[in-house]
């Protein structure tokens, strides 16, 4: 009898201690290629608050891709709770299959964006061709390396902060930054499918003078091992690139998880987040971090994709649909 | 009726097609589904793009090309492995497969890394005006690099079951040694060299993973089909990468049946040199 009651005990216990640690959340971030290091650390901080608030403990589980890519792995049924891409169209597309409101982007503040990004040049030690902007990049014998804007989103935001730079030229207009943008993509020897190639393509294989370049991975290539070998310039203007972040309403009302899904993405406008982005060569919205990392980012003119071309529904029809203008000028033109 | 020795050819053949349409047919019918959504128009004027076309050329070109290689390159080195014995023979015959193994983007990083400007070779043969790496001499090079066990695995189990006293009875006759080899050796073999020259050609038709990292990728110069197909799939054209799909599926077809054709010639030319 005795030897039953402590059984019994025994198993109220352990059915007690497993309420009072919680239940287990699972959620599942569908993200770019260059953010592995970003959200493992910021998943392991908000598993740690979620912990501290709720006694729940919340595992999130990632998947990497290129941005177009991972869109439609979502579409064709990749379980994410939420999408971390590196452009809105990408969202967009999900969201014009159902998978979420259209009008996510007003969802969070900062059109969705927690951090963002630029692009920049990332040039050989010393600067020997001397590029310090965007028109030395068509000089006579400067090859210039970008992934295609076909298939990588990092090459569109490339493209546009180019477009972007000849229109705010003397005298700038349509015609003339299409004729900038030809020439530019005339000195591109190497068109790689994504930035990590393209990156890979310039510093392990020495193609090219300049490579256009995330800030995020520019900052990341000159931290690591070998990165003295290059030195990043700032053109004189360039576009804030804005990778958004959306909670996968379908998926995640399925998997009962919306509650978790949405203080994970507002977890990424605190205090503690922005410092880890900032950390991991992401600019930070807040000002409190950007000022405490300010040294890490160098002083840029840019513009916003909202303020020179609208929304990415029109960049992407305009400049990237089949036969629109990159098909036009790029490459091989 | 002919009586079999082993029973079961009801189940064997229910089973073939079973598999058959789950592995194959299946996956086919819904890519040339997706396809019908661009349309007849739509289809015309992708096959009308100057783009498509030049991908289209590499593709097949290319592949041909380097298809064409392999068999001359796999009967020469099947031939050193099967007929001779050297120090270190069973170390090649192991190294033969290695393509096989290894995953197609490693064995394309590795061939970009050796031809680049700054690699082992690429150093030497760039200033001499000759570029591999980031040009279509290197689209070539990496279909070469995956089809080449092929036609090497193929050849080897004919060429070690040929019979010697064939060649020795071919040279008491007086038959001189290109004789012997172009009328009593290559007719035996032509039927196995079409069979590795369609699986090389195959492989390398729908080569992904090795070629985008040394072509360059530039459009109607060094732009594969598979990737233009990659590129529709980003712009979320699912009707016109499945369209592309079918056209590539139907070359393949066209010239997979044309090699059928000539093996099943070959094969009764070869029946009655003999």
């Amino acid at each position: 009898m005795m030897k039953l009651r402590t059984a019994l005990f025994a198993i109220a216990g352990t059915l007690l201690s497993a309420t009072a640690t919680g239940k287990d959340v699972t959620l599942l971030n569908a993200s770019y290629d260059p953010t592995r290091e970003l959200y493992k650390a910021l998943n392991a901080a908000f598993a740690d608050e979620w912990k501290a608030q709720h006694g729940d403990t919340v595992t999130i589980r990632m998947s990497h891709g290129g941005s177009g890519k991972q869109a439609r792995a979502v579409v064709d049924g990749l379980p994410a709770d939420v999408v971390t891409l590196a452009l809105a169209y990408d969202i967009d597309a999900v969201a014009d299959r159902g998978l979420l409101d259209k009008a996510w982007q007003q969802r969070l503040s900062d059109n969705s964006s927690p951090y963002t990004s630029t692009i920049v040049f990332l040039v050989r030690k010393g600067n020997p061709k001397a590029i310090h902007d965007w028109k030395d990049l068509v000089r006579p014998g400067i090859q210039v390396v970008t992934p295609n804007p076909k298939t990588s989103g990092g090459a569109r935001w490339n493209f546009l902060a180019a477009w972007g730079y000849a229109l705010k030229q003397p005298g700038g207009n349509e015609a003339s930054a299409k004729a900038f943008v030809k020439t530019l993509f005339q000195h591109v020897p190497v068109l790689d499918t994504g930035a990590r190639g393209a990156t890979n393509t310039f510093a392990q294989r020495g193609i090219g003078d300049v490579l256009l370049a995330w800030e995020n991975e520019a900052l990341l290539a000159r931290h690591e091992p070998g990165g003295d070998q290059f030195e990043i310039v700032v053109p004189s203007v360039t576009i804030l690139a804005e990778p958004p972040v959306a909670v996968v309403d379908r998926n995640a009302d399925a998997h009962g998880t919306r509650q978790v899904a949405e203080a994970y993405l507002k977890f990424l406008y605190t205090p503690q987040a922005q410092e880890i982005e900032a950390r991991n060569f992401y600019r930070p919205r807040s000002a409190a971090a950007a000022a405490k990392y300010a040294a890490q980012f160098p002083q840029v003119h840019t513009f916003t994709l909202a303020e020179v071309f609208g929304s990415w529904r029109q960049v992407q029809a305009k400049f990237f649909a089949d036969g629109g203008v990159f098909d036009q000028i790029g490459p091989g033109h | 009726m002919r009586r079999r020795v082993l029973p079961g050819f009801g189940i064997s053949l229910g089973y073939t097609l079973a598999y058959l349409g789950l592995i194959v047919l299946l996956p086919l019918v819904a890519l040339a589904w997706k396809a019908t959504g661009i349309g007849f128009h739509g289809l015309l004027q992708l096959l009308a793009s100057p783009r498509t076309l030049a991908a289209l050329r590499l593709s097949f070109g290319g592949a041909l090309l380097a298809a064409l290689l392999n068999v001359f390159l796999g009967l020469l080195v099947a031939w050193t492995l099967v007929r001779y014995r050297f120090p270190g023979r069973r170390l090649f015959d192991a190294l033969i497969d290695l393509p096989f193994a290894l995953p197609t983007a490693v064995a394309g990083i590795a061939l970009t890394a050796i031809y680049a400007p700054n690699g082992w070779l690429g150093r030497w043969l760039v200033p001499m005006g000759i570029q591999v790496a980031y040009a279509p001499p290197g689209v070539l090079l990496a279909m070469v690099f995956v089809g080449f066990p092929f036609v090497v695995r193929t050849l080897q189990p004919v060429l070690q079951s040929l019979a010697r006293d064939v060649e020795e009875a071919a040279e008491s006759l007086g038959a001189t040694r290109a004789q012997t080899f172009f009328r009593v050796i290559l007719p035996v073999l032509v039927p196995t060299l079409l069979t590795g020259f369609a699986l090389a050609l195959a492989r390398a038709v729908g080569e992904y993973g090795s070629v985008i990292f040394i072509a360059g990728n530039i459009p109607m110069r060094s732009e594969i089909a598979p990737l233009l197909i990659v590129q529709k799939l980003e712009e979320f054209d699912y009707a016109g990468a499945a369209a592309l799909g079918v056209v590539m599926l139907a070359f393949s077809f066209v010239l997979l049946v044309l090699i059928a054709l000539l093996q099943h010639w070959s094969g009764r030319w070869a029946e009655r040199g003999a």
